[in-house]
């Protein structure tokens, strides 16, 4: 009778967990942790995807050495830092903004956030393509209204080394603000009214409410948008690739575009893998920091 | 009776899709050959259809755009694809084509055939079909001989009152410029200025950053300054050629004319640009192809708006060299089929309806024909220009040499980053770790 019981029975309830993941963990190893595995063997050695005739040598840290040792690389980490601090920093602060304006009731408020929240909907592609005539400097619309204000003459964001960096800022910034917004705004819905209505009896003022309830219950969701922001950023590849191809010079090539030069034109396959292994390392640290602090902040 | 009707109407839902099978199963035998997109692949689509006519064979094109024709072709070549029977590839291709093994050797076939390279243009079969260089080994026939060359607005030039105001000021005539210096005089002299009421501009140069723009541009100035990419006792070494006096003073100049002759914006330019600027009247001249000429003298027929000349020289006469051979790529399926192409293009009648339809030829009963020269306004300058033809690096990993020319130059032009000695400098440093690694150094 027992015999037949666990005949019955079949699988276990922890076999059959298994068996409804493991195509799920077959295919992340696959696609995920193999090609990682790989490239970390690859960045050991001097290999060229496009010369398949060619013996592929161990050639130990040297590629890492290469690239820690390279001017130009640190340049780039320079130009990716640059457009991170700065599109984030407005990002953060003008994403906010506009989420307290819009926490307010009005009318046409769900129009204005439907309108806000367009650019991100747009492919980065395109973005970058219509931002390029908007910074024309002969038709461009955007050369236009900064000489309407201030007749700085015909200026070209777009081939100067100076403006550059901060037209991809700018581009960035109008395209992504109402992420971050989108998710202030639910951080600001989730404040219990109450808080503010003991605030009010305490007569804290409007500013003293800010800073000791909304910030510190929006905070969190802050530094979510900034989690996702940073990861996504320091990725950006297509929206600049469009705007400026990295130029002019390398002014605003950033790490992910220098990559796919060394590795799909250059075809440095081995150096390329050394360099995008640091790269990783780079993001995952950093990540795997952040996420510990943001668990903090949340716990405290 | 309703089973009758309804199998009647089962045959008409039915009969298409078989017909779709048998006609599959029939269809004619085809190639696909892939090239950019530009004005003279169009003339060639109109040229195959003969080809399709007389032999029945199917032609399929692919052409891509400019910007990403180079990483398109390279990469399905480095991948062994089938895609294309038929590649029309750069002339700097030349080198990894025949070396990685994408393209396929035509000696035997040529000979097989009674194809004689003798038949067409000395500096067109060194450019565009030999590897080594300037030996008889033939990975491609010469499809599309092209050089950079200027077209300049005649009627500008023609008119009394900026004539005497040129001559004036710069002491010569206003006219077709023999000298980069005079060529700067002249764009200069177009820059900011007023005609028809509309502000004007000098010249719309090649500085595009991303593929091979600047680089087509730069060279231009360099080789007619005398550049030479290495030593010619010890070849790959640049250090003291390429970085010479002589070839500074060309990049700098270039940069000259860049700021002193641009229009406003024209920091990542190349052909479609340049063309651009130029056929909505803002400049004055304009760099690019002779391929893009036919179709700039189309709209011209009295020639009264636009005139053409060739790269000017400074130190030497020189022109960068363009166009492109056409290979069989040696994954293809299809390869017979593939050289009964090419065999049907080398014919001569062929080639002069290459030449009629807007293609440049590169056959010598073509270009050495009496009426060759009276056929079309640019055709002195072309044969002038594929005399003084150079090339950029024609190796098998040009590509890693083209990158940081690109870079470099585009820092040092558009950015105005560093010095021209420098960025000359950093180039050569690149270049030699790519023929390190490579064991050539």
């Amino acid at each position: 009778m027992k015999k037949l019981v666990i005949k019955s029975k079949g699988l276990s309830d922890k076999a059959i967990g298994w068996l409804f993941i493991a195509p799920t963990i077959i295919l992340l190893l696959l696609i995920n942790v193999y090609p990682l595995i790989y490239a970390i063997r690859m960045s050991f050695t001097n290999f060229y995807a496009n010369k398949l005739t060619q013996v592929v040598k161990n050639v130990g840290l040297k590629n890492y050495y290469k690239i820690l040792g390279k001017e130009a690389i640190w340049e780039k980490m320079q130009i990716t830092a640059h457009f991170m601090f700065w599109t984030l920093s407005l990002q953060i602060i003008i994403g906010l903004s506009l989420a307290l304006l819009l926490n307010k009731k009005f009318k046409g408020n769900e129009l204005l956030t439907t309108t806000i929240v367009l650019p991100m909907m747009l492919s980065p592609a395109v973005v970058g393509v219509f931002w390029g005539y908007l910074y024309n400097p002969q038709v461009g619309l955007f050369t236009y209204i900064v000489n309407f204000f201030y007749d700085f003459g015909s200026f070209d964001m777009l081939g100067s080394g100076t403006l550059a960096p901060w037209a991809i800022v700018i581009v960035d910034t109008w395209m992504w603000t109402p992420f971050t917004m989108l998710i202030c705004l639910a951080g600001l819905r989730s404040i219990p009214g109450y808080l503010y209505e003991a605030a009010e009896v305490d007569r804290a003022s409007k500013w003293q409410q800010f800073v000791y309830i909304t910030l510190p219950s929006v905070l969190p969701f802050l530094l979510l948008a900034l989690l996702f922001r940073g990861i996504e950023n320091f990725k950006m590849f297509d929206m600049v690739m469009e705007l400026t191809g990295g130029g002019p010079g390398s002014m605003t090539e950033l790490t992910s575009m220098n990559l796919k030069r060394e590795a799909f034109e250059k075809w440095k396959t081995g150096y390329s893998s050394a360099y995008a292994v640091i790269l990783f390392v780079t993001i995952f640290g950093f990540g795997n920091v952040y996420v510990k602090v943001m668990n903090k902040i949340k716990d405290r | 009776m309703e089973e009758i009707k309804m199998k009647k109407i089962i045959s008409l839902i039915l009969l298409p899709f078989f017909a779709l099978m048998f006609s599959t199963n029939v269809k004619a035998e085809s190639l696909t050959l892939g090239w950019a997109a530009w004005d003279p692949a169009n003339a060639l689509v109109e040229l195959s259809k003969e080809f399709t006519a007389e032999t029945g064979i199917e032609m399929n094109f692919e052409f891509v755009d400019w910007t990403s024709y180079a990483d398109r072709m390279l990469n399905e070549l480095n991948n062994k694809g089938k895609t294309f029977d038929l590649l029309v590839g750069d002339s700097q291709w030349i080198g990894g084509g025949a070396v990685n093994g994408h393209y396929l050797k035509l000696n035997d076939f040529f000979d097989r055939e009674g194809i004689s390279m003798n038949d067409f243009s000395d500096a067109t079969v060194y450019a565009y079909s030999t590897w080594p260089k300037g030996s008889e080994n033939y990975y491609a026939l010469p499809l599309m001989g092209d050089a950079l060359a200027w077209a300049y607005r005649k009627d500008w030039f023609d008119r009394p009152e900026l004539k005497s105001e040129f001559k004036s000021k710069h002491g010569y005539d206003l006219g077709v410029p023999k000298t980069w210096g005079e060529l700067h005089d002249m764009c200069s002299f177009f820059q900011g200025r007023e005609i028809d009421g509309v502000v004007r501009y000098g010249a719309a140069l090649n500085t595009e950053r991303g593929s091979e723009g600047i680089t087509m541009g730069v060279t231009a100035a360099m080789y007619a300054w005398g550049m030479e990419y290495e030593d010619p006792n010890k070849p790959y070494h640049s250090d003291g050629f390429f970085n010479a006096p002589n070839v500074v003073e060309a990049v700098e100049f270039y940069k000259k004319m860049y700021e002193d002759c641009s229009p406003p914006g024209h920091s990542n330019a190349y052909m479609g640009e340049n063309l651009d600027a130029y056929s909505s009247g803002q400049v004055a001249f304009q760099m690019n192809w002779y391929a893009f000429w036919p179709g700039v003298a189309k709209g011209d027929k009295d020639g009264r708006v636009t005139g053409f000349f060739a790269n000017p020289c400074q130190e030497i006469c020189a022109a960068t060299l363009g166009g492109q051979g056409i290979s069989v790529v040696n994954y293809s399926d299809k390869k017979e089929l593939a050289q009964q192409y090419i065999k049907w293009f080398a014919r001569p009648d062929v080639q002069q309806k290459w030449w009629d339809l807007g293609g440049y030829s590169c056959h010598k009963d073509v270009l050495g024909s009496p009426d060759f020269v009276n056929s079309a306004v640019y055709a002195q300058g072309f044969l002038d220009s594929m005399g003084i033809v150079k090339d950029f690096w024609q190796e098998p990993s040009f590509v890693e040499l083209l990158i940081p020319m690109q870079e470099n130059m585009h820092d040092y032009i558009v950015n105005g980053k560093g010095s021209a000695k420098g960025a000359l400098d950093n180039i050569i440093e690149e270049w030699e770790e790519v023929f390190e690694s490579e064991g050539k150094l």
